[in-house]
Formats: C-alpha cells, sequence, structure tokens
C-alpha cells in the first residue's frame, strides 16, 4: 500500500520549512498544499482544530500538527534512512533540548524585531536575538553541524529562519554575518544540501512579504 | 557499574513533580537535592547554565534540562519497564502533541495571574485557564486516561497541576470538581498511584508556600 502524505504549508513560515527539509532528507514524496493563513481551509481546521496552524502533515489522512513533533514523527516511521535525531538517548536528550531552545529563544524575539514600534520594546528584542544566537553560536563550536558530522534534528530546527536573516538585518539593524559568522559559515553549510535549498525561500521574497505584513498589521 | 541518578529540584514545581513521578514509575533510586531558586547554587549553575532553572536531572554527571526533556530521557533510558511514551509512532506524535499543549498553553503562567491580578485581568485568566482545562477534557473522554488504558506522558505532564488547584480555585473563585468534573476524576485516579502520590505535594501545603512567596494574603 503506497503512503498518502499531504503537507499543509505557508511558503514563508519557518515552521512548515522545517518539515519540507525533514520530508526531503527522507525522501518522501508528499503533496505540498498551500494554505492562506489569513483565509483557512476547512482541511487546515479539520486537521488542526487545537491551533488551527500550519504545517500540518496528514499521512494518510491522519494529521500531525507542531514542527518538531512533525519532524520527530517522520524520524520514526521512516527509521531505515538518514536518522535525524541520534540513536544515544543522551544525546536525543540534547538535541531535545536544544530545539525546545530555539523554539523558545530565538522565535519570540526575532518575531518582536519586525513587529514592534516602540524603541525600547526593539532594542529589548535586539538584546535578546543576540544573545540567543551567541549562545547558539557557543553550542556549535567547532563542529561542522549542530549535531556533530551530520546534519540533524537542530540543524533542521534552526535552519529555516535563515530566510528571515535578511528580514531580522534589516529592521533590528544588525548583520549576522558580522555578529556571528561562524553560524552564516554553518548556514552555508547546510544550503549546499538540496533538501534544504530546495526548502527555504529567497531572503527578499520573505523580506517583500513581512513588508506587506507590517502594512496589514498597521506597523508601516 | 551502578547508575548515579541525581535530581535538582524545588518541591512546589510542578516541572519538576513531573520527573519526581517518571523516576517513580520506573523504580529509579535517585538523590534529591532541594534548591533555593533565590540563592542558586553552583552545581545547578553549572549543569544548567542555559536556563539556570530546575528540574536537572543529573545522570552519572551529565546533566538532562527541560521536564518534558528529562521524562523522555528517562523512558529512553530505562526502557525495559513501565513505557511512558507508547510505541507507535502516531500515537507518540499524539501524546508529544498534548504534552506540548499543556506547555504551550503555559496553565502556570495563566494559572499564576489568577492570584496576581485583579478585576477583568483575574476574569480574562480565569476564562482562559477554564478553556484550556475544557479542551483537555475533551480531549480525555470517557478514556481512564490520556494515553488511553494506561498512566502515560500526557498524565505526567498535566497531573502536576493538580497541587496548584487549591490555589488556583481559592483566588479565582472558583471549583475545578464543578468546572470540569471528568479532569477530577482523572486526577483522583492518577492519585491512585504510588508514583503521582508520593511525588505531589500536598494542595494546602502549595497554599501556603504561595501566599508567602508571592505576598497574598
Amino acid at each position: 500500500m503506497a503512503d498518502e502524505v499531504v503537507l499543509l504549508g505557508f511558503w514563508p513560515s519557518m515552521f512548515g520549512m522545517r518539515a519540507s527539509i525533514a520530508l526531503a532528507e527522507k525522501g518522501i514524496k508528499y503533496e505540498h498544499k498551500e494554505e492562506d493563513v489569513f483565509n483557512k481551509s476547512d482541511l487546515l481546521l479539520k486537521m488542526n482544530p487545537v491551533h488551527k496552524k500550519i504545517p500540518v502533515l496528514i499521512h494518510n489522512g491522519k494529521p500531525v500538527c507542531e514542527s518538531l513533533i512533525i519532524v520527530q514523527y517522520i524520524d520514526e516511521v521512516r527509521n531505515d534512512r538518514c536518522p535525524l535525531l541520534p540513536s544515544d538517548p543522551y544525546q536525543r536528550a540534547q538535541a531535545r533540548f536544544w530545539a525546545d531552545f530555539i523554539d523558545k529563544k530565538v522565535y519570540e524575539s526575532s518575531r518582536s524585531l519586525w513587529t514592534e514600534k516602540g524603541e525600547e520594546q526593539l532594542e529589548a528584542a535586539r538584546k535578546d536575538f543576540l544573545e540567543s544566537f551567541k549562545t547558539l553560536e557557543g553550542e556549535l563550536g567547532e563542529k561542522p553541524y549542530f549535531g556533530g558530522e551530520t546534519f540533524g534534528f537542530v540543524d533542521i530546527a534552526l535552519i529555516s529562519f535563515y530566510s528571515w536573516f535578511y528580514v531580522y538585518e534589516t529592521f533590528g539593524k544588525l548583520s549576522m554575518e558580522a555578529e556571528f559568522p561562524k553560524i552564516i559559515e554553518w548556514a552555508k553549510r547546510c544550503l549546499q544540501k538540496k533538501s534544504v535549498a530546495k526548502s527555504l525561500p529567497d531572503e527578499k521574497k520573505v523580506y517583500e512579504r513581512v513588508l506587506d505584513l507590517r502594512k496589514i498589521f498597521h506597523l508601516e | 557499574m551502578t547508575d548515579e541518578v541525581v535530581l535538582l529540584d524545588f518541591w512546589p514545581s510542578m516541572f519538576g513533580m513531573r520527573v519526581r513521578v517518571a523516576l517513580a514509575e520506573k523504580g529509579i533510586n535517585y538523590q534529591y537535592k532541594e534548591q533555593d531558586l533565590k540563592n542558586k547554587n553552583e552545581l545547578l549553575l553549572k549543569m544548567n547554565p542555559v536556563h539556570k532553572k530546575i528540574p536537572v536531572l543529573i545522570h552519572n554527571g551529565k546533566a538532562v534540562c527541560e521536564s518534558l526533556v528529562i521524562v523522555q530521557y528517562i523512558d529512553e533510558v530505562w526502557n525495559d519497564r513501565s513505557p511512558l511514551l507508547p510505541s507507535d509512532p502516531y500515537q507518540r506524535a499524539q501524546a508529544r502533541f498534548w504534552a506540548d499543549f499543556v506547555e504551550q498553553k503555559a496553565v502556570y503562567a495563566v494559572g499564576k495571574k489568577l492570584f496576581s491580578t485583579k478585576g477583568e485581568e483575574q476574569e480574562a485568566a480565569k476564562k482562559e485557564f477554564l478553556e484550556i482545562y475544557k479542551t483537555l477534557e475533551r480531549e480525555l473522554g470517557d478514556k481512564p486516561y490520556f494515553g488511553g488504558e494506561t498512566f502515560g506522558f500526557v498524565d505526567i505532564a498535566l497531573i502536576t497541576f493538580y497541587s496548584w488547584f487549591y490555589v488556583f480555585e481559592t483566588f479565582g473563585k472558583f471549583s475545578m470538581e464543578a468546572e470540569c468534573p471528568k479532569i477530577i476524576a482523572w486526577a483522583k485516579r492518577c492519585l491512585q498511584k504510588e508514583s503521582v502520590a508520593k511525588s505531589l505535594p500536598d494542595q494546602k501545603k502549595v497554599y501556603e508556600l504561595a501566599l508567602e512567596l508571592f505576598g497574598l494574603k
């Protein structure tokens, strides 16, 4: 019986990108359905009634929600190739810890960079953002990937933010290359992987979309 | 070689309680080290330099942080007994989803507003708090536990808030029994388990501490 895999996504979403990368890493064929997050489809509302958000992976009709949960699910179901999480429980715990750090610290501060209006709030967001990437750069160290020699869970969790770096740099008035050269080097290494290159949209397209969003949220 | 397991914790923390329950479920011997969060010691700062928070599980000298990461770690290392997560990947994804729901909805942060705010803000917090629990009640349905027939990951993630119910109810002026009877029935079922009963502090003790910690009357 062939698997039926559908991914409900939204092209600028770094969360959707994580699912796309994982599916590509495993060589899984799937149907991508683009959602309009301002006009959510019946399918999305039915498949994710609790949060009503993308991404949603629909595997043989059954939904899996939340990007990191989707990535782990994909890794466990297609456990015959390209492991995304380490096999050792301690290393696995470290991978989950850092992915959780990214969701808690990077997402919030990065979002504030382009949604905050007040000078003080923007400065606070900038400080948090810089601190969180400094911590991540420290954790990466001299390793080629966060997981060590091979691309894995934490790399997937973070690389999807790369498409948004131009947005953060522009609104946060910072340079990722100047502040975090190792992160940029790591990102370029990840981008050499086909799974990543084809899942990440162009930075300038994301920036244009953010300009539209800022108008919608009356931030311009 | 025997395992050396240490837990850095703070007795009223619902996050620490999750780890206590998991360790008890697996029958793991460990050393409990109570932490003074107003005066964090070197061991805690060394073992959790990123967040500087409890709980921290130290297994043979190596630290694991974040309560739900710790519970999964315990389940994977001591995988020969009392499984906490389902073996089926889809069921496992559902378990992670609901544990994440509890985290995302920040039950503690919302509950805290019940005793740290007044008037409209408190009313809004009460509404939000009850909505979270009603969603959970719907998910529980008629199952004995969130995982089905056996106590598991989602039950562990949620049961620990039970110790704080008296605080929330008293300041929020509502009764969980009246609003969410299935949740209370489920909680009482969980409390019959030794691992839960011995890991959760008494509601009145938590109430006394909350009065002190937050300067409440």
